[in-house]
């Protein structure tokens, strides 16, 4: 019975070890009555609201718009509780592990937003959370790290592999084959086994449809182009999918780390091939024999070689065009954003601020150039300074 | 009749499997590995194909993958393995890989070489029979016994697919969690042979934490068919990587008590 369920064109699937099949099948079936539950969807309005600070504001950015030539405006999820985008997801899987009766949350980290977004809803619902962070994340994110610990996270340190998020994600699955019954694993991006990637993107969305009706208000139409950074895939999906639709140009920007050919970098659209990673068949960075290559970007949130099926399925169809952009020029924008509007982008959203910046050439004066902020740069502040020499 | 098939049926006992990661540490000492067990009175080799994110195995097989991957391990030298193994030997061998492995080099490429190589059976461990419609046109032309496992969490709709489907042998999953040695195995292990047992006249060899001949011997007295021994063999190489003539030893050693077992009682 080879199943087309959970695909997205041919990408997608189930490749997970029989150990976690029952437990996937059982968050299906929640996932799909819960979604259509009115108090659900009512509670989860009401935290994202109240307590999440939900709808974040669309900001049209006079120097920025001055410098690329286009009306330019930021999507400000940094401005969501905890600093990225991250919550939207956690707060609604958080509830349905919740539904579910599971008594303890994991997840994994890389930058350690989706670590502090997990934090937070698991301190605000009673949930006990673990988070898995590779070694070398925990060094560049310190101060994320404590911001989990704060709220009363276990942060596991991961020393398998390259030390980073792939290797967090492993240890994550490790520990859920261990313990299904009492435990959910809340994935941080539109990754993984179906149904994680379909469950964190209708999550996310709440994005989008936002931007929709800002749009509207704003300039009287929806936007011309919309930019994302991607790791996973789930800031931009949230963006993107409510104007699949539309007649809307979408550009993914990838990490393009030192560059394509120097194969040190995380961009797995624009250089990796289809395979199977964590549970999903998509595009990834891989070698010759089909091992999992090690990847490489200055913002630990893009430093992954997976990617979500529903973009390797959009990347096959030409509907989102993706780019990869480079650590250099991403650390650029991230000097250049505060000093122009004000605002400092954490590094994976400063790779969409990158994107538009060379993409500015194809912008026309009334083009509506809609920028996705996934989150703030606090955490990035420490590490930029210190390749300038520390604070002093 | 298949190999693994007749080696289950022509035995009159229950049988031993061997696991080793292919080129743990290196190429020949993985060859004398398998030479080694097989000389102990190893029923079955099971040889797992390295890969760099083996999510279904704890630290200790971990640790072989990686060491295999350093010494250059790739789905060719696994053959080579196979082929060499050959030369010595007719005990059946089932190959246990991951998917992207597999996909990678083509399913059909890697099952038409597996099958020239002498491999008789492959597991899958990261594909559940709801995604194994492409693998199995393959294996079925190959004549590679495609093999599946079953946990206590797998539903009866379920466990009525993979037994449709599976072939050789149902490898039952002990415990919930990754591989990895345990203290004593779990209690319910039992029952859920004694459960599959009605099912299914198919061989059940059960996995996951079985270490010593005691462990063999609850198993196959709840009747099981085979018991897999796996992270206990690869400590012992990893113990002695440096030594290759005591690796043989400790491995031959181990494997002679491990086979006591399926003699049942006295006949250690
Ligand atoms: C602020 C921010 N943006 C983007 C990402 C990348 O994730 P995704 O592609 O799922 O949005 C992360 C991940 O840690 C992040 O922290």
């Amino acid at each position: 019975m080879p199943g087309k369920k959970g695909r997205f064109g041919k990408f997608g699937g189930q490749y997970v070890p029989e150990a976690l099949m029952a437990t996937l099948i059982e968050l299906e079936e929640s996932y799909q009555k819960i979604s259509r539950d009115r108090e659900f969807v009512r509670e989860l309005s009401h935290y994202l609201k109240n307590y999440a600070g939900r709808s974040t504001p669309l900001t049209y950015c006079p120097n920025m718009s001055e410098d690329l030539g286009a009306k330019i405006y930021l999507k400000r999820e940094d401005l969501l509780h905890g600093g990225a985008h991250k919550l939207n997801n956690t707060l609604g899987q958080a509830l349905l592990a919740r539904y579910m009766g599971k008594k303890r949350l994991i997840a994994e980290t890389g930058a350690g937003q989706h670590g502090v977004a997990t934090a937070i809803a698991g301190a605000m619902l009673n949930l006990p959370v673990e988070v898995y962070m590779g070694e070398e994340d925990i060094a560049r994110q310190r101060l994320n790290v404590f911001r989990m610990e704060l709220m009363g996270a276990k942060v596991i340190p991961v020393r398998t592999g390259s030390r980073t998020l792939k290797d967090a994600v492993n240890e994550a699955l490790r520990d859920w084959v261990g313990n299904i019954g009492d435990t959910h694993y809340l994935i941080g991006s539109v990754v993984g086994p179906h149904p994680f990637p379909l469950i964190v993107r209708d999550f996310q969305t709440v994005i989008g449809r936002e931007v929709r009706k800002q749009s509207m208000n704003a300039e009287g139409r929806l936007p011309d182009r919309l930019i994302a950074c991607v790791g996973g895939g789930s800031n931009a999906i949230g963006l993107f999918h409510p104007f699949i639709r539309d007649n809307v140009t979408m550009t993914g920007a990838e990490a393009g780390g030192h560059g394509l050919i120097t194969g040190e970098h995380g961009a797995t659209l624009c250089g990796g091939t289809p395979g199977v990673l964590h549970g999903a068949f998509s595009y990834l960075l891989q070698d010759e024999n089909g091992q999992i290559a090690e990847t490489h970007s200055i913002s630990a949130g893009l430093d992954y070689p997976g990617v979500g099926p529903e973009h390797s399925m959009l990347r096959d169809t030409g509907r989102v065009h993706y780019i990869a952009v480079n650590d250099d020029e991403a650390l650029s924008a991230f000097r250049y954003l505060p000093r122009r509007e004000g605002i400092i982008p954490a590094m994976e959203s400063a790779h969409a601020i990158a994107a538009a910046r060379r993409l500015k050439d194809e912008f026309t004066r009334d083009d509506i150039v809609v920028i996705n902020l996934s989150g703030r740069g606090d955490k990035d502040v420490a590490g930029v300074a210190a390749m300038q020499g520390g604070f002093q | 009749m298949r190999r693994i098939g007749e080696t289950f049926t022509s035995a009159g006992r229950p049988l031993f499997i061997a696991f080793i990661v292919a080129c743990d540490p290196d190429f020949e000492s993985s060859v004398a590995a398998a030479r080694a067990l097989v000389e102990g009175g190893a029923d079955i080799i099971e040889l797992g194909v390295p890969f760099s994110d083996p999510v279904a195995d704890g630290p200790v097989i971990q640790r072989a993958d990686v060491r295999a991957l350093a010494a250059g391990a790739t789905p060719d030298s696994v053959f080579e393995i196979v082929r060499r193994m050959r030369l010595f030997s007719t005990v059946p061998v089932v190959l246990l890989t991951y998917y992207n492995i597999v996909h990678h080099r083509g399913i059909s490429r890697f099952y038409r070489e597996a099958g020239e190589a002498g491999v008789d059976g492959i597991l899958i461990a990261d594909m559940p029979v709801e995604e194994s419609g492409p693998v199995m046109k393959v294996a079925e032309k190959t004549g590679i016994d495609q093999i599946f496992m079953v946990c206590e969490t797998t539903s009866p709709e379920r466990l009525e697919q993979i037994l449709k489907n599976a072939r050789g042998f149902i490898y039952l999953v002990s415990h919930m969690g990754v591989t990895g040695v345990l203290p004593a195995l779990p209690h319910g292990a039992m029952a859920f042979v004694r459960y599959i047992r009605e099912k299914t006249h198919m061989p059940l060899a059960v996995g996951f934490g079985v270490a010593t001949p005691a462990h063999a011997a609850e198993l196959y007295n709840a009747g099981a068919d085979a018991a897999i021994a796996g992270s206990a063999i690869v400590s012992i190489i990893e113990k002695h990587r440096d030594d290759m003539e005591s690796m043989k030893k400790a491995l031959k050693n181990y494997a002679i008590s491990m086979r006591a077992a399926t003699n049942g009682p006295g006949g250690a």
